[in-house]
């Protein structure tokens, strides 16, 4: 009776690589995708990389500044204003409108993870941007100093701490609430992974900023950088496991593809550098070889999530077959 | 304040209207879709919508493919070697044979290369090869079990609206008449709102510079310009066959539950209504459906449910992830020196 179904239905297979599971029978038009993939380009996968890494540099900064730590606290708190500062620019450059950026700021909705979101960062943004302006400005040479009036030196100077620990005070929501932008949408692979995914964030985000803070500063003060980038790096990995068990057919397209691909090597440069960071206590060059291959794997675990969201919702399969299961179990 | 989730009697009022009028729907009877799409042409019209691609998609006589921001209306033609109901046949001079539906259709799909999910919105990525040719199997079978499902398809104004819900801009919005708009002045092209939608429906309109409104979201809405004025949404007036039925919502659903009474009591026992449901997952839909299949068979969702519904559970996440994070910053300095 149903040829034509059934041909629908054989249809569904699609995508590269081993099946983690067996091909579901399911129907569609013509195999088109139910849903739309997010129009976003490289700009969004590279804004939650750069934001982790922006949020964990500001609570390490902030950590070496009460602790004494003065080069820690330098690479932290400059590596936060560029992360945040290449991150603001990806996120207006995304917009259909970017002359619209501000209309950002008409309203503040809790219903919509992009707008807090832009609260959040509005919060941070100056408050890093402090910080790392003072660093900048001790750095550099006396001539570019010269050009600044004293009150300005002396504000950046006096402002520095309490800009650098109120950044710190706003950063972990910095990390996390970018899994639920993602986690908040009809995107099969991003919305199943909801309970875990801020987890996977925070700890991709804890391994990132430790990374740069080994690759960034000397031994001597190395030592906060490192456990929070082991930690992290742990909590990444450990947690990314559970999160794929708990997926059911959306954590297919994590293993395939480019997303397959993005993941495997953020999992291993991520264990090679948990695993370098830890041996590497005593070595400058393997503690900064270790700091780059987390950072690696951190931009990786993002990349690598963003695309299996994206061919998630390009493939009929992963919207209709679990809908479906649950409507038959209901019966 | 709106309630994420379950049945919204009066969904102006809770988006805080005072004294709306009732709301406002469509109830598309694909019972009677004769696939004209007149509803496709009027919408384009009306509403000022630029061309979606002037593409062969090789999917019967669907050469428009999918909702997106330049197709508000979206007629699918689905091709089936089933009766549709009691019919007869009434002539004897009916060709034999299995139909050649089925290998066409083949020869089609065969014929398309690219990126599938760009259909109807990007004419670019999909390319079309040579069509192979087709063997039909030959025999002198009567072909008497075949039946064409046409059905507009349109955006459905959900009681709970994900894209409304996760707008950065407030630009989405819900009106009096409970349906959901696009403030074109407001909205920056965050694009939030298409990955959100349940049914794939809103869109980022692409095109030239100098395209009307490029860059932005772009849907359906309800011709909330000819409801100010109490006249029917343009496709409603176009349609021939009174399958696209505007008017009350409440209204609406008793019409469409009599129409699939009737479809039942004559035969057709395939009929069923979907999105009518206030209790389903996205709090029933303001534009719902007579289907004569499953709703994946239309390209639609079998059982859509608004991402907002587990919103809670997300921040509360979120919530105890930040602070792990913090922990682990904290623990990070305590205790030893190096």
């Amino acid at each position: 009776m149903t040829e034509v179904k059934r041909r629908r239905r054989a249809r569904g297979g699609g995508g590269d690589g081993a099946p983690v599971v067996p091909d579901a029978k399911f129907s569609s038009y013509y195999g088109r995708p139910v849903l739309k993939a997010a129009p976003w380009e490289k700009d969004i996968p590279a804004y939650l990389f750069l934001g982790g890494l922006a949020a964990g540099s500001s609570l390490l900064a902030a950590g070496a500044d009460v602790t004494n730590r003065p080069a820690l606290r330098r690479s932290g708190r400059l590596g936060a204003l560029g992360a945040i500062t290449l991150s603001l620019a990806a996120l207006v450059h995304d917009l259909g409108k970017p002359s619209r950026f501000l209309n950002m700021l008409r309203v503040a909705k809790p219903t919509s993870p992009m707008s807090m979101g832009t609260w959040i960062l509005s919060l941070y943004g100056p408050a890093a941007g402090v910080a790392g302006a003072a660093e900048l400005v001790a750095l550099a040479p006396r001539w570019i100093d010269r050009l600044l009036p004293r009150w300005a030196r002396w504000l950046l100077t006096v402002l520095s701490t309490p800009a650098g620990l109120s950044a710190a005070a706003i950063a972990p929501a910095v990390a996390s609430y970018t899994s639920v932008l993602l986690a908040d949408t009809a995107t099969p692979s991003w919305h199943e992974a909801r309970r875990e995914l801020p987890f996977v964030f925070v700890g991709s985000a804890a391994a990132a900023s430790g990374g740069l803070g080994l690759l960034a500063a000397p031994l001597a003060e190395a030592g906060p950088a490192r456990r929070l980038a082991v930690t992290g790096a742990v909590a990444e990995l450990a947690v990314s496991s559970r999160m794929e068990r708990s997926m059911g057919l959306a954590a297919e397209p994590l293993h395939q593809g480019t997303a397959g691909t993005l993941i495997r090597a953020s999992r291993a440069l991520t264990a090679t550098g948990a695993l370098g960071a830890l041996a590497g206590s005593r070595s400058r060059v393997v503690s900064a070889i270790s700091g780059a291959a987390l950072l690696a794997g951190s931009a990786c675990t993002r990349f690598g999530i963003f695309e299996a969201g994206q061919a998630s919702a390009r493939d009929p399969k992963y919207t209709v077959v679990p809908q479906r299961n649950r409507i038959d179990a209901a019966q | 304040m709106t309630e994420l989730f379950g049945p919204d009697p009066s969904v102006a009022s809770s988006a805080g209207w005072a004294d709306p009028p009732p709301r406002k729907g469509f109830f598309t009877d694909t019972s009677v879709c004769i696939g004209c799409k007149a509803c496709e042409v009027a919408c384009k019209e009306w509403n000022g919508v630029p061309d979606d691609g002037f593409n062969l998609l090789g999917s019967s006589y669907d050469n428009t493919g999918a909702l997106g921001a330049s197709t508000w209306r979206h007629v699918a033609f689905i091709e089936q070697p089933r009766r549709s109901g009691n019919e007869q046949q009434f002539f004897s001079e009916l060709p034999v044979g299995p139909s050649a539906t089925d290998a066409l259709n083949r020869a089609g799909d065969a014929a398309l290369s690219g990126d599938r999910s760009a259909l109807g919105t990007n004419t670019e990525a999909v390319a079309i090869q040579a069509v192979p040719p087709t063997e039909l199997p030959e025999s002198g079978e009567p072909r008497d079990e075949i039946r064409w499902l046409m059905s507009s398809d349109v955006c459905k104004h959900c009681t709970h609206a994900a894209c409304l819900d996760v707008c950065p801009t407030g630009s989405l919005f819900r009106t009096e008449f409970g349906t959901v708009v696009v403030q074109d002045d407001i909205c920056n092209g965050c694009g939030y709102c298409i990955p959100a939608c349940p049914f794939g429906v809103i869109d980022r309109r692409t095109g030239d510079p100098g395209t009307k409104n490029v860059g932005i979201a772009q849907k359906c809405t309800l011709c909330y310009d000819r409801l100010e004025s109490g006249h029917l949404p343009a496709c409603a007036q176009a349609c021939p066959t009174e399958s696209i039925q505007f008017g009350d919502l409440d209204e609406l659903r008793v019409r469409a539950q009599a129409r699939v009474d009737a479809l039942h009591e004559a035969g057709v026992s395939s009929a069923r209504l979907y999105l009518d449901d206030p209790n389903d997952g996205i709090g029933g839909a303001g534009a719902f459906f007579l289907l004569q299949d499953d709703p994946e068979v239309y390209g639609l969702p079998p059982d859509p449910v608004v991402t907002t519904r587990d919103l809670p559970q997300m921040w509360q996440q979120a919530g105890l992830a930040a602070v792990s994070l913090l922990a682990g910053a904290v623990a990070a300095f305590v205790g030893r020196k190096r």
